[in-house]
């Protein structure tokens, strides 16, 4: 990507969500003004009912969607598109099915024109990580969903993007599927410390996954709270049934139980 | 028999098979016994035994050209149709821009034109390969066209989030998200090919299975048209296998369950 703008405000925060909102074509109103400040090696998770418009503010931040008012900051530059130094892992699929596994995790390295042989041992390290070694000449097709999107992370981390947005990733998946998939992604995130933005409508997966749980209300969306979570890292499962873990869950889910019954229409002084 | 149950591979091809012998039986019953006269209609080994004769008379060469006449006109059509598909379907203001004229230019019959491509071209080899030209370009434009506007947007946005540039994702992305489905498309309008070129044949020419065709009615020679259009049959069913083996090979990734 171009950076030929200036830093405008200088904060300590890689992204800075500054009054952001989205109204789609029609009106219909997806996010309302949103600020949020991501700080270097910080784990968001965003978690919300489904339609409050957690994915479009991810969308939006990747520059897969363009705000209606207010500004997105990567580094201080504004974002004015998609670009490398922002890699995405989608809830879909997404794996080019013409390609393998060694070929889809060069993919961002190719268009970087990096060497070959550089781009295949930069490649192989995170297919190594992702647990994939053995499967580099194998096609999406070959490939169970998980071992999809283990492989989807891999090809954004090999870009070595400034920040992870992971949308729904696991959303597709089985529970337990799922669950091993988080523990990977935190065993990745462990070693390499990076900052990610993590968008799901699971509670579990919001406090074992993240530093940070930003809740978001029904539609029209906005941020409603945002907590800390207190565990400690490294992270082990286990900790899904300690006292703190239970304790912010029963929080969580009061707050985003009142979120789904308004937007069900179930809460009088619902629109 | 259970609905949408698959069958056995051997028996796959014995009922293939089968049906053949079924259809030459019913054609040799009708004919030898003498149900149908031979004027209209020649038996199986009559049309066998005049077919090795014409072989052997220099049929072999209307074939040749006939083969060489579609291949022609097919080629120049694909050449100049699948970049102009493939633009129209990846920047939707070309496709504003031609498709109204390629979907209206697809509905006029190829085989109208022959007798003003005959004042143009007269009755050369350009005329047959204008004829072609027409009857395959337009449906190829339309439907490579499709198939690359067809490309799943979430690999679009991928190959973005992953630093391609606009001409990155048409390179990396749409045409080989596509190049399947414009292969079959080209299987597809080769076989349409076929059909014009007997039509541009029919009506002067001097030489190709039309040709031929058009000579044996004057002489009420069913067994040679027959033999003719069994010619066509055949060559057809072969460049069809040969397309879809090649498709396989190439596309491998396409065929994986």
């Amino acid at each position: 990507m171009k950076r030929d703008d200036l830093p405008v405000a200088t904060t300590d925060a890689v992204l800075q969500v500054s009054a952001v909102s989205k109204t789609f074509p029609g009106g219909t109103v997806a996010l309302q003004a949103t600020d949020l400040a991501v700080q270097e090696n910080d784990f968001i998770t965003i978690l919300g009912p489904s339609g409050c418009g957690k994915s479009t503010l991810l969308r939006m931040v990747a520059g897969l969607d363009t705000p209606t008012a207010g500004r997105i900051a990567l580094d201080g530059h504004t974002v004015s598109g998609p670009g490398a130094d922002r890699g995405m892992v989608f809830q879909s699929y997404t794996l080019f099915p013409w390609l393998t596994v060694l070929e889809n995790v060069c993919f961002g390295l190719r268009e970087k024109k990096m060497p070959l042989a550089e781009q295949r041992a930069i490649a192989q390290r995170f297919i190594d990580k992702v647990g994939l070694r053995g499967f580099e000449g194998h096609y999406p097709k070959q490939l169970s969903g998980g071992m999809q999107q283990r492989t989807a992370l891999a090809r954004a981390l090999a870009n070595d993007p400034r920040i992870l947005l992971m949308d729904e990733p696991f959303g597709a998946l089985d529970h337990q599927t799922r669950e091993l998939m988080q523990e990977l992604l935190l065993t990745v995130w462990e070693g390499e410390r990076k900052t990610v933005l993590f968008v799901t409508h699971d509670i579990d997966e919001a406090i074992f996954m993240g530093n940070r749980v930003v809740v978001m209300s029904a539609r029209p969306g906005r941020i409603k709270c945002d907590l800390a979570v207190p565990l400690a890292h490294p992270r082990h499962y286990a900790m899904k049934t300690t006292a703190p873990f239970a304790e912010l869950k029963a929080r969580l889910t009061e707050e985003i139980r009142v979120e789904v019954q308004r937007a069900a229409g179930l809460l009088p002084g619902a629109q | 028999m259970k609905p949408l149950a698959p069958v056995q591979p051997g028996t796959r091809l014995l009922l293939g098979v089968a049906f053949f012998i079924v259809f030459f039986g019913v054609w040799a019953a009708v004919t030898l016994g003498g149900l149908i006269s031979k004027t209209f209609l020649a038996d199986p080994i009559t049309m066998v035994h005049s077919g090795w004769t014409l072989l052997t008379e220099g049929f072999l060469k209307d074939i040749g050209m006939t083969v060489w006449r579609v291949v022609g006109g097919f080629a120049i059509a694909a050449v100049l149709a699948v970049p102009l598909g493939v633009v129209m379907g990846a920047y939707k203001p070309v496709e504003a821009f031609f498709e109204p004229f390629v979907s209206f230019a697809r509905y006029l019959p190829a085989s109208a034109f022959i007798p003003l491509l005959i004042l143009w071209a007269g009755i050369g080899e350009a005329q047959k390969l204008a004829v072609i030209f027409i009857g395959s370009f337009f449906q190829l434009v339309l439907m490579v066209a499709v198939s690359v506007g067809n490309t799943r947007r979430d690999l679009v946005e991928a190959a973005y989030t992953l630093g391609a540039g606009d001409g990155g994702v048409v390179q990396r992305v749409l045409l080989p998200a596509s190049a399947p489905e414009i292969a079959e498309t080209l299987r597809m309008v080769l076989g349409w090919a076929w059909t014009y070129v007997i039509v541009a044949e029919l009506i002067g020419a001097s030489s190709g299975i039309g040709h031929m065709i058009t000579d044996s009615q004057a002489l009420l020679a069913t067994d040679q048209i027959i033999f003719g259009i069994l010619v066509i049959g055949l060559i057809g069913l072969v460049t069809d296998f040969a397309f879809k083996a090649v498709n396989r090979r190439v596309f491998p990734w396409a065929q994986l369950r």
